[in-house]
């Protein structure tokens, strides 16, 4: 559903749950009165647009308001609940909630234009022409992105976890 | 062999990778691999990243308090299913179906909010037809249908004694081709009415009933996004038919049920 999808790159663009709210709301109103005008096919990127140039928007105000904290502070809410399966056994779904966190923070960690690049195509599934009319930019300049966010998270974890 | 630091294909591997190349470059592309170790560690990478974040990264779906939420305040803001419904033709089904498809099976809560507000705000008459299409949406959707499900009618008038001041006239015409399915309350406008659900060959029909504030009138035929509606008054009545059935059909159920004892 649009809504999951909107809700989770807020969540990953601004790394904060209440902020990640408010923007979706304010995305919301937008589209909604945007929408007259709106004269393409896809919906979702559509939505997914408004939602990344709203976040951004939130990221500069909020960046002006405290200069600093911008760093992935995240954690402790990050590990989540509903993501648990229900059968694990304890010991699992702590090796496996460990795992999440260090993912977590690895993309956390990411710059922001590279971190939006990785969330949209490998959580939202999006095709590169989808992702360059979300972020406004050129396919080549999503490929290059990729590619270096890719490079960093795969980097970073060798040492970690999941590249054993 | 030694892994080289680079390699101007890389971002064509990755491409290829993410399911972007069509198959005489992804082929050309394999074959590169073969003799390119540096891209050959770059597919491998690409794989154990994919499958770390696609398996472990958090994803964050909106909760259901925040739906609601959201749901509110778009109702707040006067950007609700009905009125998608009153803008003119394609455009307003469009916005209509991009709401559902954005809220889901929230439209159903969104509806019943609505209706609640209408409560207080009253609406111009005209927007009947709206409503009744509001109603009848909102009833295709899972678990909206009906709040009874029985063929037989000797069941589902009884349903709605003490739940609604008024006694529906409910008929089964399932041997003219058009069974009972059940039925539900439903909020239109400032009241509560009785929907009557029945089956058309693969189409369903609702048949919203209250009582009517003036005399008899000849059943009319209206269109609502693709929806084909008839109204009409009987009997102390006003009652309205909606389904995607074509307005022959339509017309045809409505013959029927008018002239059914």
């Amino acid at each position: 559903m649009h809504l999951d999808a909107a809700h989770n790159l807020a969540r990953w663009l601004l790394r904060d749950p209440a902020d990640a709210e408010d923007v979706l709301q304010e995305a919301l109103l937008r589209a909604f009165s945007y929408f007259p005008s709106f004269r393409g096919t896809n919906a979702r990127a559509w939505l997914l647009q408004i939602v990344r140039n709203t976040a951004y928007a939130a990221l500069k105000k909020r960046r002006g308001i405290h200069m600093v904290n911008l760093g992935a502070d995240t954690e402790a809410e990050s590990g989540n609940m509903e993501l648990a399966d229900p059968g694990d056994d304890p010991e699992v779904q702590l090796i496996r909630s460990e795992a999440q966190r260090e993912i977590d923070t690895l993309l956390q960690q990411l710059p922001l234009d590279l971190r939006e690049c990785v969330i949209l195509r490998e959580l939202e599934e999006l095709s590169y022409k989808e992702i360059a009319e979300i972020i406004g930019a050129p396919i080549g300049t999503v490929m290059s992105r990729l590619w270096r966010a890719r490079r960093l998270l795969s980097k970073a974890a060798s040492a970690g976890a999941y590249a054993s | 062999m030694s892994t080289r630091e680079n390699c101007d294909k890389v971002l064509l591997v990755q491409a290829d990778f993410d399911g972007e190349l069509d198959a005489a470059q992804s082929a050309a592309l394999v074959t590169h691999r073969e003799t390119c170790p540096y891209c050959r560690e770059a597919w491998t990478h690409l794989s154990d990243t994919r499958n770390a974040v696609r398996q472990e990264a958090s994803y964050h779906p909106a909760s259901e308090a925040l739906r609601r939420h959201l749901e509110q305040r778009l109702i707040r803001a006067g950007m609700t299913p009905a009125a998608a419904h009153r803008r003119p033709g394609a455009r307003g089904a469009r916005l209509l179906s991009w709401w559902r498809s954005l809220l889901g099976f929230g439209l159903g809560a969104a509806m019943a909010t609505v209706a609640v507000l209408m409560l207080v705000q009253p609406v111009p008459s005209g927007d009947i037809a709206d409503f009744v299409m509001g109603s009848h949406v909102r009833s295709l959707q899972p678990g909206h249908l009906v709040d009874i499900a029985s063929n037989n009618q000797h069941n589902v008038k009884p349903w709605f004694d003490g739940k609604i001041d008024f006694a529906p006239p409910v008929k089964n015409l399932a041997d003219q081709g058009f069974p009972l399915e059940g039925g539900r309350l439903d909020y239109l406008k400032n009241r509560e009415v009785a929907a009557l659900v029945y089956r058309g060959g693969q189409h369903l029909i609702n048949v919203l009933v209250w009582p009517a504030d003036g005399g008899p009138e000849a059943p009319q035929l209206l269109e609502r996004d693709g929806y084909n509606i008839v109204h009409w008054r009987e009997k102390g009545m006003t009652l309205w038919a909606i389904s995607d059935l074509n307005t022959a059909e339509l017309q045809n159920f409505v013959a029927r049920w008018r002239t059914h004892p």
